[in-house]
């Protein structure tokens, strides 16, 4: 289809169709006569008997049509951008991040912020991590900066708080050591691309 | 902007075809920079040596390849800085580099200001051609500040320059790797400097050179800070921050009077405490080299959150009431003009001793040499080819001067004499043409006629003067052999042509000054010696020229980070909280007479002497209101101090606050007295001498310098005074523990003064040497 339809922007030679409106009520007497025949239809009672139609099929008869939030969600998309979380390494356990940094540095709001120092085994320790979500505008940044797949995002959506400004901690997002068989990888902004294997260059090795 | 620049001559140079001028001599590498045009190098360092480690600094000069980093600029010489063939070296070099270099980038303190990433992205590597077997490399803390990462490092050999020829140290160097030889045919089938720049670097890595595991030297730092990778870091900076997230605060150091440039690099102390924090102090090392005292004595902040208006309250009402002010050269220039106001408009004393002894000093310099100021600068001193240093012990007193005796002998194939009646292991191994006088303390006199001797012309010279000059006699009155230094003295006036002397404070703290002040005036008049001060302390030049000083004076007395009845102290200790140095703004000035302008690298909240002299007196808003104030009569400027500049340029030109006016006027004849020993001290001696990296109260209040306030004495010496011991002066003892500082040599003990507590000025008095009594206790 051509955009030529579109982008004609001389609106006074298309062809509107006028609708058939009848003429407003002019004084006070048929403007009450309207009032009333439109307001003693029987259209409203057939409307109240659907309604609760619906209700006794709902709560009778076990045929409910919505979701019943909050006992029940709707799946979301693997891609969805929502509270974040932190990955763990599956075979150790460890958390995967490294502290490098570039999450805090890309973060457009500038809402994420941690701590590091020199560890007993001379390793780089996380030491905290907090991402501020009144700030946050969950863009997935760091998610796709994240060279460890460590920081992605989750499907925690619901985070009404008393302050929207209250801080994720380390271990809010981090994956319960317990539950680190269920811990999925993320397939959203930063996911490795499926022919990631194609795209890289072998170093030659001595050994 | 060029205020300094000497008349240098210049060469017409094309690069890329384009006509630039540089200076005659000038290496390639160097002109280039200067005309800000990149060429790629890692291992040059200015003001050092060249290494040629890295060899990716390959330009054509007129048809043929060199190392731009090496080769020197000619009349008409056109320089092609990128062939076909020097971009294969250099992708070839990077390459090599990159193998087997740990992947790390994630996690190392350089990401982000790394020269491996830098020139890896720059000549886009982006894939790898080389290989060879890995060598175990192990990590070592070398020193309570140097942590070394042998798997990161590259040997491109910075460090250990930079430790020989600037530092002086040479504490480092590069040994054995025990890597597996390069494949023989790789020789010819890969880019030639490529393969020889890794046939070296496969066979070295970087060790103390001592033999141990540490490297015993002055922890300046300098190393850290040239590194172009992750692997020399400081131990305490480790892991603690990514580069990126630092901001950076041009300031000035307050340590000494080297007054050398530096970057507070701040961020918040933690998630949960969000005041900023120095998380380092790094510098332009390019142009500026640091001591262990400006790089890791950073956190002497005076952390004040609120107004104390009690407090405020009684600082007025003993402003109002005092007659005396006591203070140190811990001090801005614009301070020091407030207290100099103070004096002018209410009449109360100054008291300053370490500053006075250098204002009576350079006043009996000026009167008999008719120069306001002295003639030189450090800068100058480090393009002599033969310099001299008397009165100061140059390890500790002031690093740069100690580093620009050092790089003479190590860049201009220099020589050097090193009088000081304290022995010194160190300076003796700066350069192979050394003389060492450990003279007798109160000769300094006959130093300086021995100097007038060696190289004054003696028609010129005053009669008081030339009937005291017997060379053989001087020679062996400071304790050397006249036959052999005779010959040694001639070896080292082969081909010199720039002299200096650098003097520092035991002249200042003297009993004859005048005479010795004198005969530096004789010395410059009649010789091409120049001579360059060292002042006591930070800001004692900025002192000594702003403020009327007193001698004696009594009465209620303010002390501003010293003694007093009531006291103003940055160190969180007194009456009234100040601003410590690193929490101001303001200008210095240091020994190179430039005054130079810092910032506040940290937030302070209290009351500043600007409040104070509001309410007293009268004062602008800003302490930096006073800048433009300064006495243009004693060579400052009026200048706003948000229009002084705090960098260098490409070239290496300091463009850094301004240098101080100085003139000259015409002196009558010079009369010195006769050089007589009345005055030379015998038996036990005490030296008033801070250790290394050790200057005042504020170093002593950051955490990484530990070095403690204690008698310090070489290894025999120590071994006979034992653990503990009393010192006694003629005024009073002092108890102290007793430290081997095993670069000292002979029998004189050295007492630091970096403790204003501890009243070490009065126990000394108007000498840096006392004959005392040591008594183990
Ligand atoms: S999603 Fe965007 S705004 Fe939120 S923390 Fe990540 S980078 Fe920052
Ligand atoms: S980008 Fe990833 S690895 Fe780096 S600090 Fe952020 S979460 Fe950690
Ligand atoms: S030295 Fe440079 S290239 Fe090597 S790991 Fe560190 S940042 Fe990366
Ligand atoms: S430690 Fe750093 S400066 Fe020294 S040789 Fe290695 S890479 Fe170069
Ligand atoms: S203490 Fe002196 S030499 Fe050391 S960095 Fe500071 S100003 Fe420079
Ligand atoms: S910079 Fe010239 S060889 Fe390294």
């Amino acid at each position: 289809m051509g955009l030529e339809k579109f982008k004609d922007r001389n609106v006074g030679t298309q062809n509107y169709i006028k609708l058939d409106l009848t003429h407003p009520p002019k004084d006070g007497w048929s403007k009450f006569k309207q009032v009333l025949s439109r307001a003693v239809q029987p259209e409203l009672f057939v409307g109240l008997w659907v309604t609760l139609r619906e209700m006794n099929n709902a709560l009778f008869r076990g045929k409910m049509h919505t979701t019943q939030y909050p006992l029940e969600k709707l799946p979301i998309s693997p891609r969805y951008r929502a509270i974040h979380d932190m990955l763990r390494l599956l075979e150790s356990g460890h958390y995967r991040c490294i502290g490098c940094g570039l999450c805090e540095k890309i973060c457009i709001s500038n809402c994420i912020s941690m701590d590091t120092r020199y560890d007993e085994n001379q390793r780089k320790e996380v030491s905290e991590y907090t991402i501020n979500f009144g700030r946050c505008i969950f863009c997935g940044y760091c998610a796709e900066v994240c060279p460890e797949l460590a920081i992605v995002h989750g499907g925690r959506y619901e985070n009404a708080s008393e302050q929207r400004a209250s801080f994720s901690l380390f271990e809010d997002m981090l994956t319960p050591i317990d539950n680190l068989n269920l811990q999925q990888e993320y397939q959203g902004f930063g996911a490795i691309s499926p022919n990631a294997d194609d795209n890289i260059k072998k170093t030659p090795l001595a050994y | 902007m060029s205020e300094m620049q000497s008349v240098e001559n210049m060469v017409s140079i094309k690069i890329d075809g384009v006509e630039y001028k540089a200076k005659e001599g000038e290496y390639i590498l160097n002109a280039a920079r200067a005309n800000d045009i990149f060429i790629p190098a890692i291992c040059y360092l200015t003001r050092c040596s060249p290494t040629l480690a890295c060899r990716i600094c390959l330009v054509e000069a007129d048809g043929k390849q060199v190392y731009s980093c090496n080769a020197k600029v000619k009349e008409g010489m056109e320089i092609t800085t990128t062939t076909p063939n020097i971009l294969e070296e250099r992708r070839a070099i990077m390459e090599v580099y990159d193998v087997n270099h740990p992947l790390q980038c994630g996690v190392c303190d350089q990401s982000g200001e790394c020269e491996l990433q830098n020139y890896t992205l720059e000549l886009e590597v982006d894939s790898q051609s080389y290989s060879i077997p890995d060598t175990k490399r192990e990590t070592k803390n070398w020193s309570s500040v140097l942590h070394y990462d042998a798997g990161l490092c590259i040997v491109c050999e910075r460090c250990t320059t930079v430790c020989k020829d600037m530092i002086g140290d040479a504490a480092i160097k590069t040994t054995k790797r025990g890597g597996a030889a390069l494949d023989k045919s790789l020789r010819g089938n890969m880019p030639k400097d490529a393969y020889a720049m890794w046939n070296k670097l496969q066979k070295s890595i970087i060790a103390p050179s001592n033999g141990t595991e540490n490297t015993d030297c002055s922890d300046c730092g300098e190393c850290v800070a040239v590194c172009p990778v992750g692997a020399l870091v400081s131990r305490d900076f480790q892991y603690t921050t990514n580069a990126w997230d630092l901001k950076r605060i041009p300031a000035t150091c307050a340590h000494c009077s080297s007054g050398c440039q530096i970057y507070y690099e701040t961020k918040p102390t933690s998630i949960s405490d969000r005041t900023e924090k120095i998380y380092r102090v790094t510098n332009e090392w390019n142009y500026v080299s640091l001591c262990g005292a400006g790089r890791f004595g950073y956190d002497f902040e005076n952390r004040v959150e609120s107004k104390d208006t009690k407090a405020f309250a009684n600082a007025i009402t003993a402003f109002n009431k005092a007659k005396v002010i006591n203070f140190t050269s811990v001090i801005t220039n614009e301070e020091a003009l407030m207290l100099q106001t103070l004096k002018e408009k209410k009449g109360i004393k100054l008291i300053n001793r370490e500053a006075r002894a250098f204002q009576i000093f350079l006043d009996f310099y000026s009167k008999a040499s008719g120069n306001s100021l002295y003639t030189t600068d450090f800068k100058e001193v480090m393009k002599s080819d033969f310099v001299m240093s008397l009165g100061t012990s140059l390890r500790n007193d002031n690093p740069n001067a100690r580093y620009a005796f050092n790089n003479v002998q190590k860049m201009n194939k220099g020589a050097g004499i090193y009088f000081h009646p304290v022995g010194d292991t160190l300076v003796p191994t700066f350069g192979r043409t050394i003389e060492v006088f450990n003279h007798k303390v109160g000769y300094e006199e006959a130093v300086l006629l021995l100097i007038i001797e060696l190289f004054a012309d003696k028609d010129k010279l005053p009669n008081s003067v030339k009937e005291q000059l017997d060379r053989a006699k001087l020679v062996e009155a400071l304790g050397g052999d006249s036959a052999k230094f005779e010959k040694s003295f001639d070896k080292m006036m082969k081909k010199k042509e720039k002299f200096s002397l650098i003097v520092g404070e035991d002249l200042y703290f003297h009993q004859k000054a005048e005479n010795i002040a004198k005969l530096i005036a004789v010395l410059e008049n009649c010789s091409d010696i120049k001579v360059a001060m060292i002042p006591p302390k930070t800001n004692s030049l900025g002192v000594a020229l702003i403020c009327d000083l007193d001698d004696e004076a009594d009465g209620f007395t303010i002390g501003y980070n010293a003694s007093g009845d009531f006291r103003l102290s940055a160190l969180g200790d007194g009456d009234l909280d100040m601003p410590a140095m690193n929490q101001q703004e303001g200008t210095l000035t240091n020994m190179h007479k430039r005054v130079t302008p810092t910032n506040a690298g940290l937030d302070y909240h209290g009351y500043t002497l600007n409040d104070i002299m509001k309410e007293v007196l009268s004062a602008p808003t800003h302490t930096i209101d006073w800048t433009p104030l300064l006495p243009t009569d004693k060579g400052f400027k009026a200048i706003d101090f948000d229009s002084l500049p705090n960098g260098y340029s490409n070239d290496g030109t300091e463009n850094r606050g301004y240098l101080l006016d100085t003139s000259t006027v015409e002196v009558g004849d010079i009369e010195v007295n006769k050089f007589d020993d009345s005055i030379a001290l015998d038996g036990e001696i005490a030296y008033r001498c801070n250790p290394q990296r050790q200057f005042s109260d504020f170093t002593d209040k950051a955490h990484q310098i530990f070095e403690e306030f204690a008698l310090y004495a070489s290894p025999k010496k120590a071994e006979s005074l034992g653990k503990r011991v009393v010192v006694e002066f003629d005024n009073g003892n002092l108890e102290l523990d007793v430290k081997v500082d095993d670069r000292m040599a002979g029998d004189i003990v050295a007492i630091p003064d970096f403790k204003s507590a501890e009243n070490i000025y009065e126990l000394f008095g108007a000498s840096r040497y006392q004959k005392v009594i040591i008594r183990e206790v």
